[in-house]
């Protein structure tokens, strides 16, 4: 059905609203990447047959009618966030969350909960400290955070326009549309401060006034980044799967105020999920009429496409991904002429990340003032962080812009799993690796500027003291020379050749010189590359240099302080603790374990490949590393 | 070698409307056909396209995705981003080398059932470390289960 005029989508939203509000209660599971691979299409299956047999009036859908008695929705909804704990699932009006979900807990879950109205104990949140948090709200883990731009994620079916349009979706479309002009648009977007989330930080407002400023322009475009190609970070996958109206309404919002009818929604093909989520919201936003011609009988188009990526993390960069949309080898230009001038097949393009578009219905609802009140000075709003590595909680969290890293690793995300914290690496492989000593830094744009580090597109992986930092300098080096493009020869060569150093390294064969030799490669490759890949590409080497040199003069002296550079160690037997049970001589792969039943077992170390089957699998914890 | 149906590769380009600027599209549909991009279907599209080869060669191994060499009937995907690596990735690796004989060179096993890659991350980094057995994610994983996997899918051909 096509809503032509504003009184009609009124009278839309209100529909959906009462078919929504209709169900008495809600089951949510959680439908995103992390709770998928972990069965959860299984479990709403499950329970979806289990309601039926027992004959109680399920909703999957916003589609079918009122029935009377009690009406039980069942959705698949957006990622909760607390990834570690998954399957998750959320009852509602209770605002229960349930972790860990297993098949065979459905029944119970209908029975007690559904039916019975009893809390499932086992399936609840328990902290380290043995508390347990029935509702959702109530964990430490999302008691400290802001969530404008995951306010959906996990409370709506995340393939359903009319749940969508039931909580208020496209209102600030509605509102963009019919009260304010591209001018109010670009001024409110402007006053909110709202800056780029993709990592540069330029003011949105700023970037569409450039845009718009093409007045005279035949054909313009409206491109969304969600190239999200930083390793551990999972921020805009969470967004578009779980909420992809939202950013399709920032994206319409854009558009408008630009004065652009085409729309491109570059998506990692990584991401297959968010592709088909995508795919459905734009069909069901175009068949509502709020894409494609006369939107809402305004007069205004906006036409929305998906390209997918084909696999080069230098395509996140502006230019590259617009030689990539246009069918070219995924390779940065020069600016100017800048995007805003000249993007896209040449014609001026805005571009800006999925979280940045995210943002916007809710600034044009609310108004600058009560966004710029979020966040700190300058760096306003909220911001997306995915916590990977050693950490308790990983997951996905929303924080107001300024909060610390100790708040974030620590209250929130719980601390490190297993040992003591190390460092955090902040931004992706671009980013800088950070240590205790700069825990109480704000999170923001400018303070992580100050001492060289960026918060890029909010990727944050925490790292214990089983990291070896000389190694993990290895390993972003590796991934950025496998992703540089070649262009430019800074980064071509001296990427390498800065890896073949770390290698060096992590192999006992290095010298000071070598440290010395990376400091000044780092620099060059720094000062003469073209585009942010490999102007960043060297801040993991800089940042552990200057954070952790310690750690690389120990390489050179032979010793991996981390235990995990595999020619710096040596596995041993200790004599004192061994049993003689002869289990990893057994489990050895190269027969490098030798010993007498019941007798102490020893490792010859010209055969052993450290693969530590033997350390994991010992009864005892006999087998020692130095 | 795969036979290439240019029915089939007609029909791709004509959804694409012969676009030269669709040709990453047009390269995907391929290879979702063949799960590898065939050198005659890549010849038989440029032309139809009206550019050289070469050209659409060069956009085709620059990115990762693509592949011209053929794959086996499991494509393992190995994920290395940072969430997994520093939770020990590298070990999986190697077990799933080990159990399927492969070689990081190789680019399918003699037995034409297993391809191993190493990719950048997959977004499931509450999982890590994560492979994925043609896109079905395995979280969590270990050496253990790694060889257990093999043995499992080697189990299920009957090998």
């Amino acid at each position: 059905m096509k809503i032509t005029s504003r009184e009609q989508l009124a009278s839309v939203r209100a529909e959906c609203k009462k078919l929504l509000d209709a169900e008495n209660k809600k089951i949510l599971v959680c439908g995103g990447s992390g709770c998928t691979a972990s069965g959860s299409a299984k479990i709403y299956e499950e329970l979806v047959k289990l309601m039926q047999e027992r004959g109680l009036n399920v909703e999957v859908s916003l589609n079918g009618h009122v029935d009377h008695g009690e009406l039980i929705g069942v959705k698949n909804c957006g990622c909760h966030g607390i990834c570690e704990l998954a399957p998750l699932i959320r009852i509602e009006p209770e605002g229960i969350l349930y972790t860990r979900v297993q098949l065979a807990d459905c029944a119970d879950i209908i029975d007690q909960t559904i039916i019975g109205g009893e809390v499932i104990e086992k399936l609840i949140y328990h902290a380290a400290d043995g508390t347990t948090y029935e509702k959702q709200e109530d964990i430490p883990f999302y008691k400290r955070q802001t969530r404008i731009v995951l306010n959906n994620c996990g409370h709506i079916n995340s393939e359903s326009i009319e749940e969508y349009l039931a909580v208020g979706g496209y209102a600030a479309v509605e509102k963009a549309l019919f009260d304010m002009t591209p001018d109010d648009i670009i001024n409110e977007v402007t006053a909110s401060g709202l800056r780029g989330r993709g990592g540069a930080g330029f003011p949105a407002g700023k970037k569409w006034s450039q845009v718009a400023a093409h007045k005279e322009a035949p054909l313009k475009y409206v491109v969304c980044n969600g190239d999200e190609g930083d390793p551990g970070a999972f921020m805009d996958c969470s967004v578009m799967e779980g909420d992809p109206h939202k950013m399709i309404e920032g994206m319409i919002i854009a558009a408008l105020a630009c004065g652009a009818e085409q729309g491109v929604i570059y998506v990692r093909a990584e991401y297959p999920l968010a592709v088909k989520r995508l795919g459905m919201a734009i069909k069901a936003a175009t068949e509502y009429g709020l894409l494609g011609d006369d939107i809402l009988g305004s007069g205004k188009n906006f036409h929305l496409r998906i390209v997918k990526g084909a696999g080069a993390f230098v395509c996140g960069e502006g230019s590259a991904m617009q030689a990539s949309i246009e069918g070219n080898r995924g390779m940065p230009r020069t600016k100017p002429p800048r995007s805003v001038d000249k993007g896209l097949f040449d014609v001026p393009t805005s571009l800006n990340n999925v979280e940045t578009f995210a943002n916007v219905p809710e600034i044009i609802l609310n108004g600058a003032d009560w966004y710029s009140s979020i966040g700190s000075e300058g760096n306003t709003g909220t911001k997306v962080f995915s916590l990977a590595g050693n950490i308790k909680n990983t997951g996905l969290i929303e924080v107001p812009m300024g909060t610390t890293l100790r708040e974030i690793v620590f209250d929130i995300g719980g601390g490190v799993k297993d040992g003591e914290f190390k460092a955090v690496q902040v931004g992706g492989p671009a980013g800088c690796c950070l240590t205790t000593e700069q825990l109480d830094i704000p999170l923001d744009f400018d303070s992580t500027k100050k001492i060289g580090a960026i918060i890029g597109s909010g990727g944050l992986v925490v790292m214990g003291q089983d990291t070896c930092m000389v190694e993990i300098a290895r390993f972003f080096t590796d991934f950025s020379k496998k992703e540089s493009c070649g262009k430019c020869t800074a980064c071509r060569e001296g990427i390498p050749n800065i890896l073949t150093i770390l290698e060096r390294l992590t192999k006992g064969e290095g010298s000071m010189e070598d440290i010395d030799m990376l400091q000044d490669l780092a620099g060059i490759v720094k000062s003469c590359s073209l585009c942010g890949l490999g102007k960043n590409a060297t801040n993991p080497v800089m940042s552990t240099l200057k954070y952790f040199k310690d750690e690389y003069i120990a390489h050179v002296n032979g010793k991996c302080p981390a235990g995990v550079c595999k020619a710096l160690c040596k596995l041993w037997v200790d004599p004192e603790k061994c049993i003689g049970c002869t289990k990893c001589a057994r489990d050895c792969p190269t027969g490098a374990i030798t010993g007498m039943l019941r007798r102490p077992h020893s490792i010859d170390n010209s055969k052993c490949i450290k693969c530590r089957v033997c350390k994991v699998g010992c009864p005892k914890q006999a087998i020692k590393e130095v | 070698m795969t036979k290439v149906d240019y029915g089939f590769i007609d029909s791709v380009l004509e959804q694409n409307n012969y676009s030269k600027s669709s040709s990453i599209a047009i390269m995907q549909a391929i290879q979702g056909e063949y799960r590898y991009l065939p050198v005659e279907a890549l010849n038989y599209a440029a032309e139809k396209l009206g550019m050289s080869a070469a050209a659409l060669y060069g956009v085709a191994t620059f990115y990762e995705n693509f592949s011209m060499n053929e794959k086996g009937k499991y494509i393992i995907k190995c994920c290395n981003g940072t969430a997994c690596h520093v939770r020990k990735s590298d070990d999986v690796q190697e077990a799933l080398y080990d159990a399927t004989g492969l070689t990081p060179k190789d680019h399918m096993s003699a037995d034409g059932l297993f391809t191993i890659e190493r990719v950048a991350c997959l977004g499931a980094c509450g999982l890590a470390p994560v492979c994925t057995v043609n896109d079905v994610v395995h979280p969590a994983m270990t050496p253990e289960k790694a060889r257990r996997l093999i043995a499992e899918l080697k189990e299920a051909e009957g090998v």
